[in-house]
């Protein structure tokens, strides 16, 4: 099914000019942006619940606006599921009636069963309760089921986590995992949670005030110096992938190979053979000049300097090279000095805590594992 | 002399009803008006819905007599191009009490949809349903507790109605004499206490009855909606 969107408008919140490929397979594209980055303005306007101002966007060979040509699909038949930040559920009608008003009201075909997606998003003990009864993350899964009974072309994420306790959100990533894994729809997801975008885009797309500022494979976009302030310095950090390579049984560690050098990992639930994104944030990386020995971090990798990022403040951030993947490491401007670190030179990456995001292989449910960094 | 109680309680019963029946589509309008839109002269619609409450009711029925009295420029086109009348019938009587109930009616309906989440709708509309099937399938039904409680109101109020009434169809027995003309007529002959009596207890049971049935059924709606 070819149901790239292309998306190139301007409106009141700003101007957005963004094309997103992705076709079926390719699952999630992420939108992330902090609040009041026109990141819901763009999703209501490709769902058709805001006119842009001009431009124009497709979905497939769909033209769903066109303000040149007069063209503006109502909502109601654009196909492309909406699951809000507040789930808005129908608070007068049970979960059941939820799940099927497009079905009933909405003339949208009966392709998808009620209860695949029931047992998808695990709302079989659902059905006959209100909403209100239901717990937060109850309250997003049921939300996530309807869009996905509105046999949607594309579904659009508002940030369907935020409203939700670090606990809740645990319990529903999984489910969103599944949902790309298991629907082939492709999810636009917007976010500014840094971590969700990790763990779930393949793709991203990065606004800030408005206007798209970098777009691309998640991975590269993580890569990215450059996007310091809008990505959050804090939060700041690279993705890389990796195969497992062997696991310790008596100590509990996973071998995976990053870029041809070794990475230790804590096993829980990773086997041989895994590939594994991991995301290491830039203020988790120590850099040194020399091996160090007696020291309890276990993961130094020789690396190279690629690029140097000075700033102004009492930081700079480094852009390093391990075999064909990237690091970024976050490290005082003193110590820069001191180490003398120039393009070029080659440095150990000493990595305090490394997150998996996702085990592609692996189930789905993807957990969070830490290095042993004082073990 | 049971009859008559009888027919009059009746009579009332009938004008308030029809008076609230044929208001409610008008007040609705007129809500959803002023709850979702900003027009010039809203501020003048809001005025003239709230005119009857403020409005000493004789003015009212005076004005209602000027206009759809046999003479009046809309009683006089009614007549001759339907053969309707309003004066000095039961109609009559119907149209004052829904013109006095009228701003009773709009509030609680304004109030409720402007509470709706208008999230909801975006909601139903991304799920496919046209702007028609939003409205019965959600806007409506989150809106019935207002709908409910306003009829309630306006019916109570349509079955008092006293000013209004008498002055424009009059106070003639069968036809526009309800539940209150009959008192104040029965007030002004020496021996008419004991039927007094009677109609009075008669209007504090209609009236308890319609505060209780609402009550009852705005609390059904509410146990469908929350906790």
């Amino acid at each position: 099914m070819n149901s790239e969107l292309v998306v190139s408008i301007k409106g009141h919140a700003g101007a957005f000019s963004l094309s997103a490929d992705f076709d079926s397979s390719q699952g999630i594209a992420g939108v992330f942006g902090h609040s009041g980055s026109g990141k819901t303005t763009l999703l209501k306007m490709i769902a058709g619940l805001v006119r842009p101002d001009a431009g124009k966007i497709m979905l497939g060979e769909r033209i769903l606006f066109d303000a040149g040509a007069g063209i503006d699909v109502p909502a109601s038949q654009r196909r492309t599921g909406f699951v809000f930040q507040d789930g808005r559920l129908f608070p007068h009608m049970s979960v059941r009636n939820n799940l099927v008003y497009a079905q009933r009201f909405g003339r949208r075909d009966n392709r998808r069963a009620l209860g695949d997606v029931t047992g998808l998003l695990g709302l079989d003990q659902l059905l006959d309760r209100k909403p209100f009864t239901l717990s937060g993350g109850e309250r997003q899964r049921v939300a996530i089921g309807r869009a996905l009974l509105a046999d949607p072309d594309l579904l659009l994420m508002d940030e369907p986590l935020s409203s939700l306790d670090h606990a809740r959100r645990q319990e529903v990533l999984p489910y969103l995992e599944r949902v790309r894994e298991e629907t082939a729809v492709p999810i636009i997801y917007v976010s500014h949670e840094i971590d969700e975008i990790a763990r779930l885009a393949d793709t991203l797309v990065v606004l800030s005030q408005g206007a798209v500022i970098a777009s691309g494979p998640t991975v590269e976009v993580f890569g990215r110096i450059d996007l310091g302030p809008a990505l959050g310095r804090y939060e700041a950090g690279a993705m890389v992938d990796g195969k497992v390579a062997a696991i310790d049984e008596a100590f509990g560690l996973a071998t995976v190979i990053v870029g041809g050098e070794k990475f230790e990992l804590v096993a829980h639930g990773l086997e041989v053979g895994n590939s594994v994104r991991m995301r290491i944030r830039a203020r988790d990386v120590a850099v040194a000049s020399t091996r160090p020995t007696g020291i309890s971090i276990r993961n130094c990798i020789s690396a190279t300097v690629d690029q140097i990022n000075r700033e102004t403040g009492a930081y700079g951030e480094l852009l390093l090279t391990v075999g064909d993947q990237a690091l970024r490491a976050r490290i005082t401007r003193k110590s820069l000095v001191e180490l003398n670190i120039s393009k070029g030179s080659k440095v150990f990456a000493l990595l305090k805590a490394v997150s998996v995001e996702r085990r592609a292989l692996a189930s789905g449910d993807g957990t969070v594992a830490r290095v042993p960094d004082k073990t | 002399m049971d009859n008559t109680i009888a027919g009059i309680i009746f009579l009332s019963v009938r004008v308030a009803l029809t008076a609230v029946i044929f208001a409610l589509p008008f007040a609705f309008g007129v809500a959803w008006l002023l709850a979702r839109y900003t027009f010039p002269g809203k501020g003048l619609l809001q005025a003239l819905v709230t005119l009857p409450l403020v409005l000493p009711p004789v003015v009212t029925g005076y004005i209602l007599l000027l206009w759809f009295g046999t003479n009046g420029p809309v009683g006089s086109f009614l007549l001759h191009t339907f053969g309707f009348e309003f004066a000095f019938r039961w109609t009559g009587a119907a149209l004052a009490a829904a013109v006095m109930a009228f701003p009773l009616l709009v509030r609680p309906i304004r109030l409720s949809l402007e509470t709706i989440d208008r999230g909801l709708e975006e909601a139903a509309e991304t799920l496919g349903a046209s702007r028609l099937m939003v409205f019965a399938t959600v806007t409506f039904p989150l809106a019935l507790p207002g709908i409910l409680a306003g009829a309630i109101l306006a019916f109570a109020k349509a079955l008092g109605e006293f000013g209004a009434t008498i002055t424009f169809v009059s106070n003639i027995p069968g036809e526009t004499q309800t539940l209150s003309l009959a008192v104040y007529s029965l007030l002004q002959s020496p021996d008419g206490d004991r039927m007094v009596m009677v109609l009075i207890a008669a209007a504090i049971t209609l009236a308890v009855a319609a505060v209780l049935c609402s009550e009852w059924l705005s609390g059904r709606l509410r146990r469908r909606i929350s906790p």
